[in-house]
């Protein structure tokens, strides 16, 4: 097994291609936690369920448009939708949840996974589905020598920098990120100045849904999906958060970038049989030699 | 709040009589007696069929008493359980048909096999609290599926059907009842267990620091120590459910035995029955076990009512079904509390802290 350096570099260049994927789906999760210290276990399931909507709709609705008008003008109608639904659930459902103990939160997302997961399969069915961008976007690509850059990831790459800055510059400077940040360290007393702590963890959770039916939809076009691929993309924005460190949007960033040039450099080296199993390692040698991940920041308690 | 500290205000001070049975878990205790020993004439009153299926109700109390051990009391929500299902399952055909050990004795070796693997696993594993605890030990059962399928000795990714058991017990109404009883033994010794395990001291502990965390830990409970404990048990009991799968069903598949829906069936059993009580998750495994039976042919819709079911379950009736049973009474079919018991004359009345709640 000779594996030249061309090879590493451009499995390490591809890696950091789907590593801003990776990013997108871990910023949601990374970002519900941070503020309401909410582990959504559905969050997979919800990035599958809005791939599965997108393809409805360019399937149906869109049909005489051409590529790849369909799923653009799909994910146009599908993510405020998903967002909306973030806010809803969390305002009337998870907002009922929120305790000392994480158990009843962990018990209700885990359920809607399930939920999720189970009507996909019976409304669609199990056969792995793909969204089409169509031959022109999807082949498009820009030579390096050593390795080709798809347009695509590379724009999903660079969506993933742009929405996760957008998204620190408006916790950082913006009224609305202030009072987030407020009503993450003390709901209560956020409640007394006449904010309604409700309403923005509400908020928070639209924008969390958001980013993950961004996430969802952009890996549809990449790779397969299936009703059932909710649990890998859960395990992916959460080993990409823990390898980030808890509580930093860039770490989170860092971490999918991380995750993604280990699983294609171990599928590169080894086979594609261990792109996954490399990836599940290395995050747990992050676990065990560096649990804080590699922006460190105080957790708050 | 109306109780007194008591006061030695005369000169006889009685020291209160702790109790651990009350009447009812006297009663309990020997009505459940009684149901195992019909559980174990079982084999030869009903249907061959019927006993099959009687040993995935013993699986399924088995991964629910445990998962409650780990959730109700430990507070520690694992859906990485399958990591030690398929642990187990493997393990017996590692030592049944590759090793030549008897598969029955290849059952309890494979439990200390999964308990030994959570030790390590455990130090990984608590460096995440809450969700992320969850998460990561899911990601921990999926390592061990990957792993799994690396060896072609066990089938690699396709399984494998385990041979010993056939040449054990080549009469299949046999190997059926030896499933049966197999089952049995283990469900009973992973009650007693938890039983025993939450009445000591680490249960007690464990129920302080999950309710009450701060007084817990200045009492000097060391939360840790008590939290692994319940965790390696955890892991032997699911080893234990695991070995079942191939001494009833004579196979093991990679992507059933990891499968995380054992994760989603021991979760809806422990919220259905009632979580944090010993009786909670065995009615929860009877009900999921018939309604299992019952709606197999449904296939999703099936799960999605299960799902819907234990989501409002938590929201409306935290407590399952066992708790809208015992309500506000203190009721405990098996003896894990402590009781006061006055004595007749010696103290006025209501002086030892009233009734205990």
């Amino acid at each position: 097994m000779t594996v030249n350096a061309a090879a590493i570099l451009s499995a390490v260049v591809q890696g950091v291609l789907v590593g801003g994927l990776y990013a997108l789906f871990a910023s949601g999760l990374s970002y519900m936690f941070g503020v309401m210290r909410l582990v959504n276990l559905a969050h997979g399931a919800f990035a599958v369920l809005a791939a599965y909507a997108t393809l409805i709709l360019a399937q149906t609705a869109f049909v005489g448009i051409p590529d790849p008008g369909p799923v653009l003008i799909g994910l146009l109608g599908v993510v405020p939708v998903i967002a909306i639904l973030g806010y809803l659930l969390q305002r009337y459902v998870l907002q009922l949840t929120l305790s000392e103990s994480p158990l009843p939160s962990l018990l209700v997302t885990f359920g809607l996974a399930i939920i999720i997961e189970n009507v996909l399969l019976l409304t669609q069915n199990a056969t792995p589905k793909k969204l089409s961008l169509g031959r022109a976007v999807e082949t498009a690509s820009i030579d390096l020598g050593f390795t080709q850059i798809g347009v695509f990831p590379l724009a999903v790459l660079v969506l993933a920098i742009v929405l996760l800055g957008g998204l620190s510059l408006v916790m950082a400077r913006t009224q609305f990120g202030r009072l987030v940040r407020a009503v993450s360290d003390d709901p209560a007393t956020v409640g007394l100045t006449g904010a309604n702590p409700r309403h923005i963890y509400g908020i928070a959770a639209a924008i969390a849904f958001g980013l993950v039916a961004i996430a969802g939809i952009a890996s549809g076009v990449q790779t397969n999906f299936s009703p059932a691929s909710g649990g890998t993309l859960l395990i992916f924005a959460f080993e990409a958060v823990i390898i980030g460190g808890l509580g930093s949007l860039w770490g989170t960033f860092i971490g999918g970038v991380i995750l993604g040039v280990v699983q294609s450099v171990g599928a590169a080296v080894l086979t594609k049989n261990y792109e996954i199993l490399v990836g599940h390692i290395v995050f747990l040698l992050f676990l065990i030699f560096l649990p804080n991940g590699i922006i460190r920041r105080r957790v708050r308690l | 709040m109306n109780d007194r500290i008591p006061t030695p205000t005369s000169a006889v001070r009685v020291a209160p009589r702790i109790r651990r049975f009350s009447p009812a878990s006297v009663v309990g205790l020997a009505v459940m007696a009684a149901l195992v020993v019909l559980l174990a004439v079982m084999p030869y009153l009903v249907p061959l069929g019927t006993s099959y299926q009687l040993i995935d109700l013993f699986v399924y109390v088995i991964l629910a008493t445990s998962w409650n051990l780990l959730a109700g009391f430990g507070g520690m929500v694992s859906i990485g359980q399958q990591a030690y299902i398929g642990l187990g399952a493997y393990g017996i055909v590692v030592f049944a048909d590759l090793l030549g050990l008897s598969p029955l004795l290849s059952i309890p070796v494979v439990a200390l096999v999964a308990a030994l693997v959570a030790i390590p696993i455990s130090y990984a594993a608590f460096r995440l609290v809450g969700g992320y605890f969850a998460v990561g030990t899911w990601v921990i059962a999926e390592i061990c599926r990957l792993v799994t399928v690396q060896f072609p000795q066990v089938g690699a990714g396709s399984g494998i059907s385990l041979q010993s058991m056939n040449d054990a017990f080549g009469d299949r109404a046999l190997r059926i009842a030896v499933g049966y009883w197999a089952g049995l033994v283990c469900a009973v010794v992973v009650i007693a267990a938890v039983v025993l395990l939450a009445r000591s001291r680490i249960g007690l502990a464990l129920t302080a620091v999950r309710d009450e965390p701060i007084a817990a830990a200045t009492s000097g409970v060391n939360v840790v120590v008590a939290k692994r404990i319940v965790f390696v048990v955890a892991a032997a009991a699911a080893g234990l459910a695991g070995a079942l799968i191939p001494i009833s069903t004579g196979s093991v598949q990679p992507g059933s035995v990891y499968s995380v829906q054992w994760s989603a069936f021991m979760i809806f059993i422990v919220i259905i029955g009632g979580i944090g009580s010993i009786e909670g998750p065995i009615i929860g495994a009877v009900i999921f076990w018939v309604l299992k039976i019952v709606l197999a042919d449904y296939g999703a819709a099936y799960l999605i009512g299960l799902g819907v079911l234990g989501v409002v379950m938590v929201l409306a009736a935290p407590g399952g079904i066992w708790g809208l049973i015992t309500m506000r009474r203190r009721l405990h079919l098996f003896p894990i509390g402590y009781r006061l018991a006055r004595r007749v004359g010696a103290e006025p009345p209501g002086a030892l802290g009233g009734p205990v709640r």
